[in-house]
């Protein structure tokens, strides 16, 4: 019987690539899904584009092909990638230049007509509000701001450019979980309106597209996140796929790591909200239909997935600047570590009110006591830490302003409680995001998507 | 008595726009039970209430002994202009499994050593 195995590739801008060689060497994969692309990577690669225009898409797509095509291409692996970000074109050129020097061959796609940035206008025009998904608010309030808007496409431009003998498939925003589904679409040939397949696929996807998250990183627990061995060689989770979309869970053979119901079950539900309708461009999951199975030794048997007719409309992620973050941190020893850095924050603040700075919000933390707990931090031991650092944050539409705040924190070091530590520098501004999440009827993206398969 | 979830539970959470949402999994299914019963939203409020969130959404998945839990509002508008260090949210789980509930001294996992 046939099956299909795809193997998970990067889980975010910067992940590492080093494990997919233990993927394809000793884990039998046929595809590597990779995903490059954050709700906030596009902002990244936008700034990029504006300096370059031939720039605009995940830089690491290129090394990581550069050094894993030879074998790649020795045990025929096809790769799907979202690193194309703002400019698939690009991406692939850069690719093409690559592999040129090296007189490699590959037939290498793009899919493009995600970027909805230039079309702003024409699709208020067309009709479509836009509005904010959450708030209901008018896209207008933040139209001059907006920095990237990108609509996630589903799988079947990459299942279309894979027909076209595509070897490596580059896009842009796709669901990440398309990058999975587009592959397995393709070998089986299954109907683009058997929800129950697309919603096995979709599920899959999902559990391939953090990487390490699917096969023992990041298990979030008390003691048994140190029962999971050798987190230096860490190896990719892997799905063996039938054609029914039931599927073997697993990992290569010898990696670090660990495939168990407990850790698929995390990645399962990680970043997703209602559960029993599980929104992609190509089908409605409800994961209360899923069946995993324990087999024990890195294996689990994942079936059942139950899906529903896929939306009319797809999901647009917009981002807009929202003014600028200035940051300053400052650390101190015993004894009283945590006094002296709650004195710091006061001196600070009087600082930034003498200066009548346009300051709109302010955070305070302390590093070793609440920076990750927040109001959940256990205060028994507050005022005997061995040191603490003082984290100061604020929002100001001002860039001067935030960088002046980060200037502020090295005049502590003399003028301030004593026993100070990170002295490092000065933080500089950084801009921040607003996040615009909003629908727009599927049609009016759907008659802009380009496949293009080239030879290299 | 009174049980802290670290010691029956695991969890996990991320971000999506301005929402922290946490996966809660018992690791058997007498833990599971008294999580669902135990776990409400009122009581998610008001142990992240200093988080200052908006509404709660929780579901309960019997197929993987799992709580789904949706706390909206939760990170300043979103990660990309959170001004916390954890801007994206992955320690709210942590903050989760410090919660404590009544539960049976007769859990599984209460009496594994």
């Amino acid at each position: 019987m046939k099956t299909v195995r795809v193997g998970a590739g990067l889980g975010f801008y910067g992940d590492s690539w080093r494990p997919l060689r233990a993927s394809i060497e000793r884990g039998g994969v046929q595809y590597i899904a990779s995903d490059h692309l954050s709700e906030l990577t596009l902002a990244i690669l936008q700034k990029d584009r504006q300096k370059d225009p031939a720039a605009g898409y995940a830089r690491d797509g290129v090394p990581m092909l550069a050094e894993l095509w030879p074998l790649a291409a020795k045990n025929k692996v096809r790769f799907v990638l979202n690193a194309g970000g703002l400019n698939p074109r690009g991406a692939r050129e850069a690719i093409f230049r690559s592999f040129r020097e090296k007189g490699w061959k590959a037939k290498i796609a793009t899919v493009t007509g995600d970027s909805v940035l230039e079309r702003i206008d024409e699709l208020r025009a067309a009709g479509e509000t836009l509005a904010h998904m959450d708030t209901g608010a008018d896209i207008g309030s933040v139209r001059a701001r907006l920095l990237f808007a990108s609509a996630y496409l589903g799988a079947q431009p990459i299942a279309e450019a894979l027909a076209q003998g595509a070897d490596i498939v580059l896009t842009g925003r796709v669901a990440d979980a398309a990058l999975t589904l587009g592959p397995l679409a393709h070998e089986f040939g299954w109907r683009w309106d058997d929800w129950d397949r697309m919603a096995a696929g979709l599920t899959l996807g999902h559990l391939l597209e953090c990487s390490g998250q699917g096969s023992g990183g990041n298990f979030g627990s008390a003691g048994e996140w140190a029962k999971v061995p050798d987190y230096a060689h860490l190896g990719y989770p892997i799905a063996e796929v039938s054609e029914d979309g039931s599927a073997l869970f697993t990992k290569p053979p010898g990696t670090g790591g660990r495939v168990s119901f407990d850790t698929i079950r995390q990645q399962l539900l990680y970043e997703v909200h209602n559960p029993h309708a599980y929104y992609s461009p190509d089908v409605v999951l409800d994961m209360g239909s899923l069946k995993f199975q324990d087999e024990g030794n890195d294996r689990v048997r994942v079936s059942g997935a139950c899906g529903a007719p896929r939306p009319r409309t797809l999901k647009i992620v917009a981002g807009y600047h929202d003014g600028w973050m200035g940051t300053g941190m400052i650390g101190f020893a015993w004894p009283e570590a945590y006094a002296k850095c709650e004195k710091a924050a006061e001196v600070v603040q009087a600082w930034v009110k003498e200066r009548g700075w346009p300051v709109e919000d302010s955070n305070v933390e302390y590093v070793g006591y609440n920076s990750l707990l927040g109001a959940n931090a256990d205060p028994t031991y507050r005022d005997q830490l061995n040191e603490c650092f003082l984290r100061m944050t604020i929002r100001t539409q001002d860039r001067k302003v935030a960088d002046g705040f980060g200037r502020l924190f090295p005049w502590l070091g003399l003028s301030g409680p004593p026993y100070v530590g990170s002295l490092k520098g000065v933080q500089a501004a950084k801009e921040l995001l607003g996040i615009w999440p909003c629908l727009v009827r599927r049609d009016f993206i759907e008659k802009n998507i380009l496949v293009e398969t080239e030879q290299v | 008595m009174r049980v802290p979830l670290w010691k029956i539970a695991h969890a996990r959470s991320g971000d999506k726009a301005d929402r922290a949402d946490i996966g809660l999994f018992a690791f058997d299914a007498e833990t599971y039970a008294v999580l669902k019963r135990e776990v409400t939203r009122e009581r998610l409020a008001a142990h992240f209430a200093g988080m200052g969130i908006g509404a709660v959404e929780l579901w309960p998945l019997d197929n993987i002994l799992a709580l789904k839990i949706v706390l909206n509002g939760a990170l300043q508008g979103g990660a990309a202009r959170s001004l916390r260090m954890d801007n994206l949210g992955k320690n709210v789980a942590a903050q989760l499994l410090r919660m404590e509930i009544d539960a049976p001294g007769s859990l599984p996992r209460l009496n594994s050593v």
